[in-house]
């Protein structure tokens, strides 16, 4: 419907600038970022002058840096194997199956997305603690799988919604167990799904900071690694990694939209 | 020519009345597709006209430019002496029932039918009093506090007509309401909705595909075929007088014969007839009713009557009536629809009247 | 359709972890928040009210706890400002561009918090970007001290972190209200600015509600923002309840104001679904 044609003209001309404006503020902080990495004299002043590699060289030397990031690396994907061995499944419960507290469990699975990270760190903290495990990669490992199953749920739940449950029917009647369905028909058919929640887990887990402030041990990951360096003193280089950080999160999540809207497309889950 | 854009004498019989809605050469394409093309069109007071066509014909981008939902490129509309074109959608006195109703969910049913009034600011009262009064043509009075998600398709149906009517506009655009009905709800609306134009003598333009729906329920049908007007004429003239093989073909069954004229003499392969038209090749349009079987023994054809003789190759059964397919002596395959009957003999004697074979034109050919 | 051994298999896992890993440590923070701790920092298991006492009698927890929901409130309503008519655009007027713009929504979203937080960090200090954009122009003489460490710089970055988590459930109410609605709202003689009040306005409330629930939440209980750039003024709930983790060494206090924080957030996230579902007309 051309909303043009029948509009008031007053509405269609601010609505435009309205929007570029939000999305001017929205970037805007982001590109001021990105160009003073490139500044020779510091993180302020205007205009930049000395425009110079050198925080990116100094990035690449600074092996603290480097080291925190391997560990993030390491604890996105082990989060990324909890969130998708406990989600998964319980994306499948909560389509077919029903079971007491099947509501309460629906919420308590996604409570962690929409708390302030701070209560599902301090509340993990207090586990530990009472268990006695100390704080280290492992603790932010199952602290960022705990909080992100509710993204590999979601995801591989709409993408169950989509799937059609008479393919599995033709499975089983053809003779296949269910073990051997949901490896040759359920599975291959969440593909996308489970693909599109992985990419979503691994950028959220690398970029995740609340959570694991609570539970960090010795090692750090690269943001609270950047974290402890605000505290110290600023640097361009801080500049240099958040653009480096900001390309990547791009690149991820760029793709996962397109791997979403692929396989809304075809119409199938697969 | 059959074809003709003027409405005929409706009802009042008063031949110079002016037209309600004049549209002229109204033309729209979306993107690379002609969507429609130089359509010309006079709808009268008080008329039921239905926009007939297949899907794709344009019939519902034309009721939306009248509506005002989609601009045309070119072209104009003329509402008793007005640009009716140039007024946005909101402006115009003209109501639209639409295909899948559109209630708002969020109002009750009476906050729906009220909808136009209280944007035209009308005062509570009097919105009250209209309300009512919609609601009880429509026989939905007691669901007046309810809300749409709660009434059934056919139900949402007649509160989107009231919801139309109450405005008291000068014209009412249907787009295919009665679609999402089943058979037999649907006739009965189709008898409930001619009757309810009658009694408020509002014009009707209707859109439909359904050609039977369109025949029983309109004073006059626009044929619509790839954007362009094949013929616009009441119901029995189309049906009777169709002026091309698309309209013969599309209203009703048809056989179509293909012959040559030569000094007055029409002949189809072995069957022939006098016919008062130049010498040429001709096309005719000869309804499977007006086929008749022939009891008493093979006769000669006449100036009156065609006959020939063929055998049945395939019979369906429709109920009172059954669709025969014929092949005559020539090899001519014909349909004929006569009165069902038991234990019917393979060979046939037949015959048909000369001035059921009604000369039509081919539709043209369209890119 | 599924057999027992199928559908346990599918429950159980999840059930235990989730059992484990969240209903275990918020059921802890329960606890903790009625045991106290020694001076040994020792945690004493002995059931107590004291913490909550403390809660209401000392007047910094409670003065602190409605700045919080100032700050929060502050940021709902310019997310809310923000990002309506954005998720309109998105919606009505974006056309062939709507895929590209969704995309530029939710790249910030889901950009790092930290990253963004940082970025205004140097663009509001002192010597930050526009301060020295503003004299270099000579709109000002001197730096404008409250655009850094001050709740205003709290508020600021928090709408640009949550206003696209105000935009999306906007712009997911916006885009299921059916065309035909608008179109009929039209046919029967509303004006578009009638249309936006009377149709579409109303159908997109659910959206609206889910959008100023999330950023109210999440900047409720934001700890990082404040750190970065709240200054002595700027100190949230949560600020306080990470030094009580930290330096302050008062867990079982902490974990009585979080649990605070956590019922207020739940009792508003309970409220936010009948709200929605009272507005919500499928």
């Amino acid at each position: 419907m051309e909303l043009s044609m029948s509009d008031a003209r007053s509405t269609s001309r601010w609505l435009p600038w309205h929007a570029m404006a939000v999305f001017g503020f929205l970037y805007l902080p982001i590109v001021t970022l990105i160009v003073y990495s490139f500044n020779g004299s510091g993180v302020g002043g205007f205009p930049p002058r000395n425009l110079t590699l050198d925080w990116y060289r100094m990035l690449f030397a600074d092996d603290a840096i480097w080291e925190s990031v391997l560990n993030s690396l390491i604890v996105a994907f082990a989060a990324m194997a909890i969130s998708l061995t406990i989600g998964i499944p319980a994306a499948l419960a909560l389509d077919r199956a029903n079971f007491p507290g099947k509501a309460i469990f629906r919420r308590l699975v996604l409570l962690p997305l929409i708390l302030p990270g701070i209560i599902t760190g301090l509340s993990l903290l207090m586990l530990f603690r009472e268990a006695d495990i100390k704080l280290s990669l492992l603790t932010i490992v199952l602290g960022h799988g705990t909080a992100l199953i509710s993204v590999a749920t979601t995801e591989v739940f709409a993408g169950l919604q989509k799937l059609d449950r008479a393919q599995e029917e033709a499975s089983l009647d053809l003779g296949a167990n269910y073990w051997q369905t949901f490896w040759r028909v359920t599975i291959p058919n969440l593909r996308l799904s489970i693909i599109g929640a992985a990419l979503l887990i691994f950028t959220l887990s690398m970029d995740e900071i609340a959570v694991s402030f609570f539970l960090i041990g010795r090692d750090n990951t690269l943001p609270l690694e950047i974290w402890g360096r605000l505290r110290r003193g600023i640097t361009p280089e801080i500049n240099a990694i958040s653009s480096i950080i900001f390309v990547f999160s791009l690149i991820a999540i760029v793709s996962w939209y397109r791997l979403r809207m692929s396989s809304e497309k075809r119409g199938l889950a697969v | 020519m059959a074809t003709s854009t003027e409405p005929a004498v409706v009802r009042s019989g008063k031949p110079g009345v002016q037209p309600l809605l004049v549209i002229r050469n109204i033309a729209k394409t979306f993107g690379k597709n002609p969507v429609l093309r130089d359509i010309s069109l006079q709808i009268a007071e008080g008329e039921f006209l239905t926009i007939l066509g297949e899907s794709g014909s344009g019939k519902t981008t034309l009721l939306r430019i009248i509506a005002g939902f989609e601009s045309a490129d070119s072209g104009e509309i003329v509402m008793e002496g007005e640009r009716l074109d140039r007024l946005p959608a909101y402006r115009r006195r003209v109501n639209t029932v639409f295909q899948h109703y559109a209630l708002f969910p969020h109002l009750t049913v009476e906050e729906n039918v009220g909808y136009g009034l209280r944007a035209a600011r009308m005062p509570k009262d009097e919105i009250a009093a209209r309300v009512a009064e919609a609601l009880a043509m429509v026989k939905m009075t007691a669901f007046a506090r309810s809300k749409p998600g709660k009434i059934s398709g056919g139900q949402q149906q007649r509160i989107a007509l009231a919801r139309a009517l109450v405005n008291r506009p000068r014209l009412l655009l249907l787009d295919e309401p009665l679609s999402a009905l089943d058979a037999n709800l649907r006739r009965q609306m189709q008898v409930e909705l001619k009757s309810l134009q009658r009694e408020v003598g509002i014009s009707f333009v209707f859109v439909t595909h359904d050609q039977e729906e369109a025949m029983v329920m309109s004073d006059r049908i626009a044929l619509l075929r790839m954007g362009e007007l094949e013929q616009v004429a009441s119901p029995r003239e189309i049906y009777r007088r169709p002026a091309t093989t698309y309209t013969a073909q599309f209203i009703g069954h048809t056989n179509l014969l293909r012959g040559e004229v030569r000094d007055g003499i029409a002949s189809c392969n072995s069957l022939s007839w006098n016919v008062e038209l130049p010498d040429g090749s001709a096309l005719f349009s000869l309804r499977p009713e007006n086929i008749r079987l022939v009891t008493s023994g093979a006769g000669k054809s006449d100036m009156n009557v065609v006959h020939f003789h063929g055998k049945i190759q395939h019979q369906a059964f429709h109920g009172a009536t059954e669709l025969l397919q014929i092949v005559c002596d020539d090899g001519l395959t014909l349909s004929v629809r006569t009165a069902t009957r038991e234990n019917r003999q393979g060979d046939l004697n037949l015959e048909f009247s000369p001035a059921d074979a009604v000369p039509v034109r081919d539709s043209l050919e369209r890119r | 359709m599924f057999s027992r051994a199928y559908r346990a298999a599918i429950t159980l896992p999840p059930l235990l972890w989730v059992a484990v890993f969240l209903l275990v440590p918020y059921a802890l923070l329960f606890c903790y928040s009625f045991w106290s701790v020694s001076p040994s920092q020792a945690i004493v298991h002995a059931w107590t009210l004291d913490n909550y006492r403390e809660l209401f009698r000392v007047n910094v927890y409670l003065q602190t706890l409605f700045r919080s929901m100032w700050i929060a409130a502050r940021v709902m309503i310019f997310s809310l400002l923000l990002g309506y008519p954005l998720a309109y655009y998105l919606s009505f007027y974006a056309g062939a561009r709507k895929d590209l713009f969704y995309q530029l929504v939710i790249i910030p979203l889901w950009v790092s918090y930290l990253v963004r937080a940082y970025a205004w960090k140097t663009i509001l200090g002192s010597d930050g970007v526009l301060n020295t954009l503003l004299q270099y122009v000579h709109l000002t003489k001197h730096p404008l001290e409250f655009l850094l460490y001050s709740p205003f710089a709290v508020v600021l970055t928090l709408t640009h972190i949550y206003t696209p988590f105000a935009v999306l459930p906007i712009y997911a109410a916006l885009e299921h209200i059916p065309r035909n609605l608008v179109e009929a709202s039209h046919d029967l003689g509303a004006s578009p600015l009638q249309t936006f009040w009377r149709v579409i306005f109303p159908l997109s409330i659910p959206g609206v509600l889910a959008g100023a629930t999330f950023a109210f939440v999440l900047s409720l209980g934001d700890f990082l923002a404040p750190l970065l750039l709240g200054g002595p003024s700027g100190i949230m709930i949560s600020n306080i309840v990470v030094s009580l983790f930290g330096a302050a060494y008062n867990w079982p206090l902490g974990a009585a104001i979080s649990l605070c924080m956590l019922l207020l957030v739940v009792s508003l996230l309970v409220l936010s679904e009948k709200l929605e579902k009272k507005w919500s007309f499928r």
